[in-house]
């Protein structure tokens, strides 16, 4: 029987491995430096980059940082904090609920809220459907990290006269830093990827554009555009792209596991 | 990968005891913390409230239209102005649940196989490459699916299905195989919601108590008797849950299934035919949509799908935290 439960992980882990062995075959070839450095080239001719979409990927996230992370922490702590109160219990399960919630209706969302009403997409819609995704992912991986913090050092800081404030914000954040950086980046590395919610918000741009109240350029959307086309020379460009988004994902993700340990001590997964 | 992990059970550790300390409330910087937290805190739901609010307003046109016929109706068409999300719901519906079908047994094989019986060594390395598949992003399985998934299902597996295992008669499995379809949406699905329910699967496993694994031991049972016996009908809610919780990811899923199951906006029987999602409508029309009503079509789309998902999501989190509460009440 446990031969049977074996096989069944194999299988399970042979997709992954199927994917990330094609991926390399298909994009490693067309990695160079003109594809960070250089603007993608008309139908027809070769070559040609795909440097506005990782600028833009890279704005994108960062937008989703500036709205997702403080939010996230700033509930996360009062999760922990709070632990009993009736409204903690609602906010948690409330925050599960949102991060079940598809990421095409947070494209709506922001659509409906950001795009409508402006007559034109823009990177800052896009940031935000982005962000909002976020906030659960940072908040419970928040209030986690704040829990591991021993009660001892908490109770010091107090018993020294420390204020609440003063011992949540240096003694309890300050000790759970790694693990909330980490949580931090595990959510970064979870939207970096997303296009469902950049299809109607970011938009994407065929341009150079950093522009928050402009339509912007994102690594998925490329991958998409270029994956539906009917050319070669664009399907070459969408596993370069795939290639490079999946080693952003996976460099954070890495580095996410790497301020864990350092500093620590295997919390997180 | 953290996403992946439902709500852990709470420890019992005492915070600072509440109230009794004369240093509540004094200081300006205590007052203003605890409002700055909880307001963050408030945020959450608002934005919540603020989401279904838009999604809602976004698809009010349509859904004043037409009304209850909307979700009964599968005629689409943009020019005459008709729309019914029928075909939609039927595909998102199809797609997810042969997902589970064809996922929920592998993860759960791989859970009960990583908490009871894999090496220690190899342990933590397959968990690792199985929470790998929740990072891949969408766009990544959906560009895979287009250029290596598809080729193989209409050249190998649909020919196997269809004349190796002469199932080419009965409905399910009739018609031509272009390699677009619902089979091909389905398991590109499965193999993206496997990670969520085999990670669920195996926190909830490692939580069943040492005592209940010994008792099974001790009555004579062999080891899998235990698993069967003890193990897993003690997880058993919580193993829903999570093959739940992968049942909300699936219906969601937006971009891989737009680049596989063909977007066709019929019912068919068979699984070898095109199909259509309520996510991938979305996704696939609203560049073409010209006109107001047809917009507004699609984000009701949109609503039916956050409906669905809120209610099949609320269960899951209900199951699982259930699960995590038995052992201390």
């Amino acid at each position: 029987m446990s031969g049977v439960l074996g096989l069944a992980a194999v299988l399970a882990t042979l997709p992954l491995i199927f994917l990330l062995v094609h991926l390399m075959r298909e994009g490693a070839s067309s990695i160079d430096l003109a594809f960070f450095s250089r603007m993608p080239k008309p139908v027809g001719e070769t070559g040609g980059g795909m440097a506005h979409a990782i600028v833009g990927t890279l704005i994108l996230v960062g937008v989703a940082g500036a709205i997702g992370l403080p939010v996230g922490m700033g509930a996360g702590l009062y999760l922990a904090e709070q632990r009993g109160a009736r409204l903690a219990t609602s906010v948690r399960f409330l925050s599960d609920v949102l991060n079940g919630m598809p990421s095409i209706v947070m494209g709506i969302f922001a659509w409906h809220f950001l795009v409508r009403p402006v007559g034109h997409f823009s990177a800052l819609a896009g940031g935000l459907a982005l962000g909002a995704m976020m906030i659960p992912l940072v908040t419970r991986a928040t209030e986690e990290m704040v829990r591991t913090v021993p009660t001892a050092l908490r109770e010091a800081a107090l018993a020294l006269g420390y204020p609440r404030w003063r011992t949540s914000v240096v003694i309890v954040l300050r000790t759970a830093l790694p693990g909330i950086v980490t949580a931090a980046l595990v959510a970064i590395a979870r939207i970096a990827g997303e296009t469902a919610p950049l299809l109607f918000t970011a938009f994407g741009n065929q341009y150079w554009s950093t522009r928050l109240n402009e339509p912007i350029a994102a690594l998925p959307l490329q991958i998409y555009e270029y994956a539906k086309a009917p050319y070669d020379e664009w399907h070459r460009l969408a596993w370069a792209g795939a290639l490079v988004l999946i080693a952003l994902v996976l460099i954070i993700s890495l580095l996410a596991r790497f301020v864990t340990r350092s500093k620590h001590g295997g919390v997180g997964d | 990968m953290t996403s992946a992990v439902p709500a852990a059970p709470e420890p019992a550790v005492a915070g600072p005891p509440e109230g009794s300390t004369t240093l509540e409330g004094k200081s300006i910087g205590d007052r203003v913390y605890r409002t700055l937290t909880t307001a963050f805190a408030v945020a959450i739901p608002v934005l919540l409230v603020f989401i279904a609010f838009e999604v809602i307003a976004a698809a009010w046109p349509a859904l004043q239209k037409f009304g209850l016929s909307f979700i009964t109706s599968s005629a689409w068409d943009a020019n005459a102005g008709q729309f019914g999300a029928a075909p939609m719901i039927y595909g998102t519906v199809v797609s997810s649940l042969l997902a589970l079908i064809l996922s929920a047994p592998l993860a759960l094989g791989v859970a009960i196989w990583l908490s009871e019986f894999a090496p220690r060594w190899l342990r933590q390395p397959v968990s690792f490459l199985v929470d790998l598949l929740a990072a891949i992003p969408s766009v990544v399985y959906g560009l895979w699916g287009i250029f290596v998934l598809l080729p193989i299902l209409r050249n190998n597996i649909m020919p196997f299905l269809a004349t190796t295992l002469g199932l080419g008669n009965t409905p399910f499995f009739s018609g031509p195989a272009y390699g677009n379809s619902m089979l091909g949406a389905a398991m590109i699905l499965a193999i993206m919601i496997l990670p969520y329910i085999s990670a669920v699967s195996r926190e909830v496993l490692m939580a069943v108590p040492r005592s209940q694994r010994e008792a099974a031991l001790a009555m004579g049972a062999t080891k899998w008797e235990m698993i069967r016996d003890a193990v897993v009908p003690y997880a058993r809610s919580g193993i829903l849950g999570g093959v739940i919780l992968g049942l909300g990811r699936a219906l969601g899923e937006t971009m891989a299934v737009t680049m596989l199951i063909g977007n066709r906006h019929e019912i068919s029987a068979s699984l070898f035919a095109p199909g259509y999602t309520l996510a991938s409508v979305i996704a696939n029309e609203f560049a073409e949509a010209t006109n107001e009503l047809h917009t507004s079509a699609l984000m009701a789309c949109g609503a039916v799908l956050l409906v669905v998902t809120l209610v099949v999501n609320a269960i899951a989190r209900w199951l699982v935290w259930r699960v995590a509460r038995e052992p201390k009440s």
